[in-house]
């Protein structure tokens, strides 16, 4: 299993701040979504996180047992 | 010299962190602060930050490195909050200590305008009973588009 992590608004999208799924490709991953939560998570201004570190190719994201994935959307802070 | 950079989770005492920064800085010419707070009125109730661990702090860290790089400053703090906070609580307090003042100025405004919109944080508020997520403005970007060292002056 791996983990998705919702940051922001995606959690209240997602009814949870994280989700253990099955790993496969990105596109793999959201097609087992519901269809709202994966269309939120597709949107280009949504960053990714893999273990940590920033995702600079989405269709390269492969995810292996015990990977951290985490949906960024746009920040606020301060 | 080594920048004092903390995401922290419970509230802090401005004054008391704004005393110690200075108490080190005798090198300095000028102390530039800022502090951030939650405003009161406007009916938020309260106000919530929250951080993703492997990302906030090493990029707010990075960030004090650039200003660092950028600015020759004998000293420099960056507190974040990050959790629940009610009107009136401390946010966020940046301080920049500089030979000059205008390093100093320039260091502060810069670690303010990247901790605003490029900083690992997502803010929500509670008025009236309900959570609502603040989006970013457009007038972050702006800020933010002001340091970029390729933009025409």
């Amino acid at each position: 299993m791996a983990k998705l992590v919702f940051l922001g608004r995606l959690e209240d999208v997602a009814g949870g701040a994280e989700r253990q799924v099955a790993g496969g490709s990105l596109a793999d991953v959201l097609d087992a979504l519901e269809p709202d939560l994966a269309a939120e998570l597709a949107a280009d201004r949504i960053r990714l996180a893999l273990n940590g570190t920033l995702v600079a190719d989405r269709a390269a994201v492969v995810l292996a047992e015990g990977d951290e994935l985490a949906f960024l959307p746009p920040v606020s802070g301060g | 010299m080594a920048a004092d950079v903390r995401l922290l989770t419970a509230s802090f005492d401005p004054g008391a962190e704004l005393a110690a920064f200075c108490a080190g800085q005798d090198a300095a010419g000028g102390i530039v602060s800022f502090l951030g707070q939650v405003r009161c009125g406007e009916g938020v109730e309260a106000l919530e930050l929250r951080h993703y661990e492997p990302l906030t702090l090493p990029g707010m860290q990075a960030l004090a490195e650039e200003a660092q790089r950028r600015w020759p400053l004998d000293g420099l703090l960056i507190l974040h909050r990050s959790g629940t906070m009610a009107p009136g609580d401390p946010i966020v307090l940046v301080a920049s200590a500089a030979r000059h003042r205008r390093d100093a100025f320039a260091a502060a405004e810069f670690a303010m305008d990247h901790l605003k919109s490029e900083s690992w944080f997502w803010k929500r508020e509670k008025a009236a009973g309900a959570w609502r997520w603040i989006e970013p403005r457009a007038v972050d970007f702006a800020d933010l588009r002001r340091w970029d060292e390729n933009a025409a002056v």
